[in-house]
């Protein structure tokens, strides 16, 4: 299975490898850099597939930083730099033959604020991703039901489907970040990253977003940066506590929330300072 | 302490009074000011209205001109020569403004944006009749004769900064969010420019080109040597071409009152064209922002 995937700008085979009970992605002493700003230090951790793993700190910890790194968006901000190996598939994605354009349609990424094309339909925001990939032609009917797969996905499909053809700014800020999401689940991405997805959404489209989260496990494995620790505790198999940029301990979820084994990591979850 | 509050309160009132009669002043004053901001074009317009109104008719629009003592003489080859020469200035003013302004947008900060837009400002800032004049010497002069192609040129050339500083300006106001989502997807950078961040700052860049064709569309000074003018009815790019503003020259320094007459006229249709296209600009704004939901 590890052949499956290809980094050299191939499209996406959009199986999830069955059963397989290897880590999705890896991170192997990986250092961040801001100009001379050291962001991330020396950070490695395992994704075990389908898990959801929150990442969890304090503001400015780094752990926005580091999950940029995983589909190597750090490195399209002026002054930014990456040092180190992020393992997908068998394959380090900062190699010399890997295309991060390729990478990105493996690894899908939602932000904190939602995105939507402001020019594009409903219908064509969610077939964004599959347009960026020249090398698969869809016809308009398979494009359709990649779309409503997508949205079914993403717990929307029932709110918006008869409106598809309206403008996506249309919708509530809820929706359209469930919408980003559905955007990201079209191309059938194997990891999926959630950058804060729910610290600009009202309370229950945050819940809403958290158990889309929860069903998406079945299907990939999702990486979620949030500063809500009740939210990592409801959603996630398993907790990374990152301060100053240095991951400071793993564990699954229910462990590192009952009895965290380093001092810094219960002076946080229990309120003592961030 | 109330005594004290009370006499603090008082000359607090008295200078409240005069702030409020300077206050009244200067409104009043901008008022005037802005009043005779709007004087100049009312006047020109309604002077060029009693003047041209008088000449104008179909003939005007559909034929061609005619002799001094003839009647039914139009300006139809100027105004269909000003709507080509508009459209060659935009084939050459359109991709390098919008290329340039996306440039300068997206890689903001680096030593060549800045340059380009230094220069852009530059050319912004040259003499209309200088670019006639290289366009006389580059276009027209190695191939021997007037063409509506050097007179295109020469008025695309004067867009180009208009365009460019319009496109960087409304492609800087899309957030950098929508282009992070995009490569996030799988886009590459120049897909991301192009059908991302170029889309989104679509209406502002119409109104800005549309801004700019009205701009250029009354230039004279760049056409004197390129188009030259013609009498005669020419869609050939290599020949001379007939413009309203050349027309209207022509006819205005001609010792002929029906030429006068005809100048008039031909002053009023262009400045009608420029009105409209400025118009049709604030309309694409207004649908612009109107359909932006959120």
């Amino acid at each position: 299975m590890i052949d499956a995937v290809s980094l050299r700008g191939e499209s996406p085979n959009g199986t999830v490898p069955p059963g397989e009970a290897n880590n999705a992605m890896s991170s192997l002493a990986l250092d961040a850099y801001f100009g001379a700003t050291h962001a991330v230090r020396s950070v490695t951790l395992d994704f075990p597939t389908n898990e959801v793993t929150a990442v969890i700190g304090p503001s400015g910890c780094g752990k926005s930083t580091f999950l940029r790194c995983l589909n190597r968006m750090h490195e399209t901000v002026p002054r930014a730099r990456v040092e180190g190996t992020v393992m997908f598939h068998g394959q380090d994605i900062y190699g010399p033959d890997v295309d991060p354009i390729a990478l990105r349609r493996h690894v899908g990424m939602v932000f904190q604020r939602p995105t939507p094309f402001p020019t594009m339909s409903i219908r064509d925001n969610v077939a964004a991703g599959l347009r960026a990939q020249p090398s698969e032609r869809l016809s308009s009917r398979q494009v359709d039901e990649v779309v409503e797969r997508a949205l079914r996905q993403a717990a929307l499909w029932d709110e918006v489907k008869d409106r598809l053809k309206t403008s996506a700014t249309g919708i509530s800020g809820g929706q359209q970040q469930r919408l980003c999401i559905a955007r990201a689940l079209a191309t059938a991405p194997h990891v999926l990253l959630l950058d804060e997805p729910t610290a600009a959404l009202d309370p229950i489209s945050a819940q809403k977003v958290e158990e889309l989260v929860y069903e998406l496990r079945k299907v990939m494995t999702v990486i979620i940066v949030t500063h809500n620790m009740q939210q990592a505790a409801r959603v996630s198999d398993r907790t990374v506590f990152m301060l100053m940029g240095e991951m400071v301990e793993t564990a699954p979820t229910r462990r590192m929330f009952t009895t965290p084994s380093d001092p810094r990591t219960e002076a946080y979850i229990t309120g003592r300072f961030g | 302490m109330s005594t004290a509050a009370m006499s603090g309160s008082a000359p607090r009132v008295r200078g409240l009074a005069r702030r409020r009669g300077v206050s009244i002043v200067m409104i009043t004053l901008t008022c005037i000011a802005a009043a005779l901001a709007v004087v100049p074009l009312v006047v020109i317009l309604g002077y060029l209205l009693k003047q041209g109104a008088g000449a104008l008719s179909l003939d005007f629009f559909t034929h061609m001109p005619v002799p001094v003592g003839e009647p039914h003489g139009g300006m139809a080859n100027a105004i269909l020569g000003t709507l080509l020469l508009i459209g060659l200035a935009s084939v050459v003013g359109l991709p390098v403004g919008i290329g340039a302004g996306l440039y300068m947008a997206e890689n903001r900060g680096t030593g060549l944006a800045n340059l380009v837009r230094f220069l852009a400002d530059v050319l912004n800032g040259l003499p209309s009749i200088v670019m006639g004049i290289f366009a006389w010497q580059f276009l027209v002069r190695p191939f021997g004769h007037f063409s509506a192609l050097a007179g295109g040129a020469a008025i695309g050339a004067m867009m180009i900064p208009l365009v460019s500083r319009t496109t960087e300006e409304m492609v800087r106001t899309v957030p950098q969010s929508l282009r992070e989502a995009a490569l996030a997807l799988g886009y590459p950078r120049w897909r991301t420019s192009l059908q991302i961040v170029l889309r989104t700052a679509l209406g502002g860049i119409v109104t800005g080109v549309l801004v700019a064709v009205a701009r250029v569309a009354g230039e004279t000074a760049p056409l004197l040597f390129t188009a030259l003018g013609n009498n005669f009815w020419s869609l050939n790019l290599s020949k001379p071409i007939a413009a309203l503003p050349l027309q209207i020259f022509s006819y205005a320094i001609s010792p002929y009152d029906e030429w006068h007459a005809q100048a008039w006229a031909g002053a009023l249709v262009l400045i009608v064209l420029v009105l409209v296209i400025s118009i049709l600009a604030r309309y694409v704004t207004r649908s612009r922002h109107g359909g932006g939901g959120d």
